[in-house]
């Protein structure tokens, strides 16, 4: 029960993008194309399962032993920056046909502020290792379907006419700002 | 005073927040209140000018390869001592500021400016970009600070300014205030850079 | 100087280098604020107890017990029990998990409440930090309501929800529910359960 809650909390009411403001950047700028947000989003997925990992056995096993929890925020960041380019350089070698579908997302990976929000979340939330992994996995689906549902209404929009001053950001904030008005709508679902 | 344009420059022609678009996740997130929004221009803007600082001092020893990584370790430090020093003396902030303080680490200006400007430049310009960039950003947070509260809460820095159980647009402290009211203040400035030709 | 070149060895002195410079630098200001953050918590610790308590003179963080992850703080004046502050905690509220800090008198009445940390919606759910709503609480004995349950009048209680925000409301009693259930069964006397875990593991924390 207490997992379905994580998940549905994560996914839907406390949705990262719209409702905690991590991964604006990719969100803004990887959003144009449905194709395109589908191949981010599961970068996005399994780096940050995978980020989450890490540094929940980082956080317990090297750092609060140590009594050096304050240098967490620079191991972090140099943890998840180093498994971007394990994860590059693996996929590479291992499965070159989903490092042609991901490839190109994982460098901008390092750069999302959600990754590392969300480690430092969940050792915040004192979460297990397990729901520390389930919690970052539906978090980053969630990110996905922000992301999509995004680039569907931008696909759109290149049809329709709006003012020139509202090009770029500001009419995709606007329509960011909508969407999260919507999501609104699944508070109090847990 | 030719220096002088290193530090305006941030403040409003290539503004982080308005022009540049960067660091969109703080601009956005700890907007609910004016205050909030200088708290964390300041945070920002003492990460700003030191790792620009330090960088600029750095930049021969650092080999081109490892550079992203050595800055990354650069910024992290400064951000850490700006944690600790706000946990330390000012925890009513620092809870409101929360999670956005570590992450002072991901935002885009303080790498962007390490690597497009700092690690080319000498010390006293890479200062002064810092300053003027962090300066930048604070105003335009704040600016969006004041609005949200204004409009959402009636009150600017807490200080109230409608009566006490009067309505208010209470969208505007709410997520998706946050993101229409950035959406309309970058179409704004869009606006008036074309109109003034800046 | 000329720019180091980018072999193998020079990047690894100069990462090394880079990282030792900057974690001496750390550990310096880690040092220097190590007490400054330690003293701000406990100062925040102290702060809410006084708040939720009459006056008392003994020093209750020194006192405190945990019980199922709720904190306990007895505090005594001159030797004699005036109340205890519970630290309690709900994560039924509209962002998650939010703190409170409940004082009950001896009695069992509730004397004050504060909100000690939350990321409810401003505006809404904060409200539950404003008198209008949080007070409802004060001297209210929650032994006479029915069931001995706290409710929103929503749900058939007593409580006032604060408008547009009924599920911070709710979490709120949540919260206030917890600690007074704990309460009740720990700590006040009479109850021969509560004598004996009193007996057996007062001494310890």
């Amino acid at each position: 029960m207490e997992i379905i809650g994580i998940i549905i909390l994560a996914l839907l009411v406390n949705n990262v993008v719209l409702a905690q403001f991590l991964g604006i950047c990719p969100f803004l700028g990887v959003s144009q194309k449905v194709s395109t947000s589908i191949g981010m989003g599961a970068a996005v997925v399994f780096v940050m399962a995978l980020a989450n990992l890490v540094t929940y056995l980082i956080q317990y096993f090297i750092l609060i032993p140590l009594h050096i929890e304050f240098m967490q925020t620079i191991t972090f960041i140099f943890i998840i920056a180093f498994l971007v380019q394990v994860v590059e350089i693996i996929l590479k070698k291992a499965a070159p046909s989903l490092y042609q579908a991901l490839g190109i997302y994982l460098p901008l990976i390092t750069t999302n502020c959600a990754v590392l929000g969300i480690a430092i979340l969940a050792v915040q939330k004192n979460y297990t290792l397990v729901e520390s992994v389930i919690y970052a996995s539906a978090i980053a689906v969630g990110f996905t379907l922000a992301l999509i549902l995004m680039a569907g209404i931008r696909e759109q929009m290149e049809n329709t006419g709006y003012p020139s001053g509202m090009k770029g950001f500001p009419i995709s904030l606007i329509i960011a700002g909508l969407l999260s008005l919507a999501f609104m709508g699944f508070a109090g679902l847990v | 005073m030719s220096q002088l344009k290193y530090f305006t420059n941030g403040l409003f022609k290539e503004n982080p927040s308005l022009v540049l678009v960067l660091g969109t996740c703080p601009t956005l997130a700890v907007t609910t209140a004016a205050i909030n929004g200088i708290g964390m221009g300041a945070a920002t803007t003492f990460v700003l000018v030191f790792s620009n600082l330090l960088i600029a001092a750095l930049k021969n020893l650092i080999p081109n390869k490892v550079r992203i990584a050595a800055f990354i370790v650069i910024i992290a430090t400064f951000v850490t001592i700006v944690d600790l020093v706000m946990k330390a003396f000012t925890p009513d902030l620092y809870a409101t500021l929360g999670i956005f303080i570590p992450l002072i680490v991901v935002n885009c200006i303080i790498l962007g400016r390490a690597e497009a400007f700092a690690q080319k430049s000498n010390v006293i310009p890479a200062i002064l970009d810092g300053l003027g960039m962090g300066i930048g950003f604070t105003l335009a947070i704040t600016l969006m600070g004041s609005i949200r509260e204004i409009l959402g809460n009636g009150s600017i820095f807490n200080i109230k300014l409608v009566a006490e159980d009067a309505n208010t647009i209470l969208i505007f402290i709410l997520p998706p205030g946050a993101f229409i009211t950035y959406g309309y203040l970058i179409a704004i400035m869009n606006r008036m850079k074309k109109r003034y030709n800046i | 100087m000329a720019k180091l070149d980018s072999t193998l060895k020079n990047m690894i002195l100069s990462l090394l280098f880079i990282s030792m410079g900057m974690s001496a630098a750390l550990g310096f200001v880690y040092n220097l604020t190590k007490d400054p953050i330690a003293a701000a918590n406990k100062a925040k610790e102290v702060n809410a107890v006084k708040d939720v308590l009459p006056p008392f003179n003994n020093d209750p963080t020194t006192e405190v017990r945990n019980i199922d992850n709720l904190a306990f703080y007895p505090a005594t004046m001159d030797g004699k029990p005036i109340g205890c502050a519970v630290k309690t905690y709900t994560e039924k509220g509209y962002s998650g998990r939010f703190d409170l800090m409940v004082g009950f008198l001896p009695d069992g009445k509730i004397n004050n409440i504060v909100v000690l940390e939350q990321k409810e919606t401003p505006g809404l759910g904060t409200k539950m930090k404003e008198p209008k709503f949080k007070n409802q609480f004060n001297s209210l004995d929650i032994s006479s309501l029915q069931n001995k349950e706290l409710k929103v009048k929503k749900d058939g209680g007593s409580i006032d929800a604060i408008s547009a925000a009924t599920i911070s409301s709710r979490a709120f009693c949540d919260g206030v529910q917890k600690a007074y259930n704990l309460y009740m069964k720990n700590f006040i006397p009479g109850n021969p359960e509560v004598r004996d875990t009193l007996m057996t593991k007062g001494g310890k924390r």
